[in-house]
């Protein structure tokens, strides 16, 4: 039996709709500029780390917050216990091979992730954005605590990591190793949650944010997708702590703090949530404007951030993506035939 | 020995009352409040400072002064993302605690302020059986008169009941012909006041510098969660409970206090979305 066409398959929407995960032509600039910074910016290659970093990190939290609405103030949770991960198994020598040690984070960081969205997604609104400020702030206790483990406020330093492949040491004064290598990772990750949002399952998600209830009664299982997606999401955090614990080769109590929870939201908020690549903006304009103001003008800093903000969450709530979609949606504006 | 913690409690009270209400009344996710607090707490400091107001009116001024700071940037700011997205109000109001932290370190200086309490208030008093310090047993003597004024105000007053309403029911309440706009404006003024009042008689324990607006505000928001929003006498005893219980676990398990508190905040809320002493939400 061949299908029927619709009529409809070649309206301009239909088509849009049905090629809208296919890859757009800009689509590769990201990753060409990523590589040429390497090539180009050899002395600045700590800074690309982080960045890369960051961006890994804001791309999870687009998963939960810009894909499936679930606002929360505490995934920086999933960051630490990736980065922790990594860090206790090395600093006591049980594994310290650097790719299965991502694996791992990744695991611990979703049976994280599992364990608290199968309770916290009970709720929500402002019930769920305390419980997840309270579940990070509960970890970063239970990590100051067990001191012997974790190494308590000071957290563990010079982490012996395995070459990579067994070939390729890492080297925190010339990161050329870990840019190449978060580089990789970071593409690896942004293609599976690429392919996440485009298919049914990332469809069902953006259904859940627009309209919970409608979901509900078209028979979405709504709670399984959300706390699936939060799980998910928690993995892809707790490879980007656990990278940032190998690439700079220590693990502090910061990486649990509410200030890079609040961070990376305010990078994806910057750059434009649920667009993918907002993460990418964000984090540049973020990264780059804290990297050089903040050492010369801190108060200034926290003062521009706060008032940027504020003007984002009145003004601009779709961040800087969504001004640029605005600015190209009106220089393409039907314009009267003269 | 426990009066210390009640002491703490009724600080944590004074602050947090405005925020419950506000939360419960306008539905806003209000993370600047702890930065009205600190402000309140500042203006209190250096009024009674440089100008050498005592300290009772400089705690009157500092809750005027912030009172009219939180109506105008409510008329102005606040009441534009009434209907916004949690997200929005959540980046916003973070947004306000970080200009207010740097305005406060440009203008004032990121050090401690002190605050240097009244003779009258200083020392013991002798409560017939223990000497306790004056200062704890005058906050909670305020701390008990304003839980009856707010307790009188709300339950018995006509825009207490107004507020109630608006709390419950806001489309009904508004079809009846109350302004919500005005009481909106009213109420926030009045809870930032409230928590100017909070910094200052709190400075004392609290300490009083700009990090004050983010490193209090997830004790405030527990205090919030777990009494229920919009309910004036459920805030109260939670306040008292988390201060209580901040204060003898600091005292005798100064290493797990602070999880534990969290640990509880987190079985009560699964337990009960709508704090402990809040009305089911429908």
């Amino acid at each position: 039996m061949t299908p029927t066409k619709s009529p409809w398959a070649d309206h301009p929407a239909a088509v849009a709709l049905a090629g809208r995960h296919r890859l757009r032509a800009w689509e590769p600039i990201p990753w060409i500029l990523a590589l040429a910074f390497y090539f180009v910016f050899p002395t600045y290659l700590g800074f690309g780390t982080e960045l890369l970093i960051t961006i890994l990190f804001a791309v999870s939290l687009d998963l939960v917050l810009g894909y499936a609405g679930i606002v929360t103030l505490g995934q920086a949770a999933f960051f630490g216990a990736g980065a922790y991960t990594v860090g206790i198994l090395a600093k006591r020598g049980i594994w310290n091979e650097p790719i299965t040690g991502l694996v791992l984070a990744a695991a611990v960081a979703a049976a994280i992730g599992l364990g608290s969205g199968l309770v916290l997604l009970r709720t929500g609104g402002l019930t769920l954005l305390m419980l997840t400020l309270c579940t990070m702030a509960l970890l970063e206790e239970a990590a100051n605590l067990a001191h012997d483990y974790t190494g308590g406020f000071d957290g563990l330093d010079s982490l012996p990591i395995a070459p990579l492949l067994g070939r390729f040491e890492f080297n925190p004064l010339y990161p050329t190793t870990q840019y190449l290598y978060v580089l990789v990772v970071l593409f690896v990750c942004f293609v599976f949650v690429r392919t996440l949002v485009y298919s049914p399952f990332g469809q069902s998600l953006t259904g859940i944010r627009e309209n919970t209830l409608r979901m509900h009664a078209v028979g979405a299982p709504v709670r399984g997708r959300l706390v699936l997606c939060y799980a998910l999401s928690a993995a892809i955090a707790g490879v980007a702590g656990g990278i940032w614990a190998q690439a700079n080769a220590y693990v502090n109590l910061g990486t649990l703090g509410l200030d890079r929870a609040a961070t990376v939201l305010i990078i994806l908020v910057l750059g434009g949530y649920g667009r993918l690549y907002g993460a990418f903006v964000g984090a540049i304009a973020y990264m780059a404007l804290s990297h050089f103001l903040s050492k010369l003008y801190p108060t200034a800093w926290q003062l521009g951030l706060g008032l940027l903000l504020v003007v984002i969450a009145l003004f601009a709530r779709n961040g800087i993506l969504g001004i640029a979609e605005l600015g190209l949606r009106w220089l393409r504006r039907p314009r009267p035939k003269p | 020995m426990l009066l210390g913690g009640v002491a703490a409690g009724m600080v944590l009270f004074i602050v947090s009352v405005g925020l419950s209400v506000t939360m419960g009344l306008m539905g806003f996710v209000n993370l600047a409040h702890g930065g009205f607090a600190m402000l309140g707490g500042y203006v209190i400091a250096l009024t009674m400072k440089y100008w050498g107001l005592g300290f009772v009116p400089a705690l009157l001024f500092g809750f005027v002064a912030i009172a009219a700071l939180s109506a105008v940037l409510e008329r102005l700011l606040y009441s534009r993302l009434y209907r916004a997205a949690e997200l929005d109000q959540v980046l916003f109001t973070i947004g306000l605690v970080f200009t207010m932290i740097a305005s406060v370190t440009v203008l004032v200086g990121p050090e401690n302020q002190p605050l240097a309490l009244p003779a009258f208030l200083r020392g013991q008093i002798n409560l017939g059986i223990v000497q306790y310090r004056t200062y704890s047993v005058a906050l909670i003597v305020v701390g008990i008169l304003i839980v009856t004024g707010l307790w009188l105000a709300f339950e018995r007053t006509r825009t207490g009941a107004q507020i109630r309403a608006a709390v419950d029911n806001r489309r009904m309440a508004e079809s009846l012909g109350i302004n919500i706009g005005r009481l909106f404006t009213l109420t926030f003024a009045f809870g930032s006041g409230m928590a100017a009042l909070g910094g200052g008689l709190g400075a004392e324990f609290l300490g009083l510098d700009p990090q004050y607006a983010l490193k209090y505000l997830v004790y405030f928001l527990i205090v919030v969660a777990v009494g229920g929003l919009g309910r004036v006498t459920g805030v109260f005893y939670a306040a008292l409970l988390i201060g209580v219980l901040d204060f003898t676990l600091k005292k005798y398990l100064p290493q797990g206090g602070t999880a534990f508190i969290y640990a509880l905040t987190i079985l009560l809320l699964l337990w009960r979305p709508q704090g402990l002493f809040g009305a089911k939400t429908t």
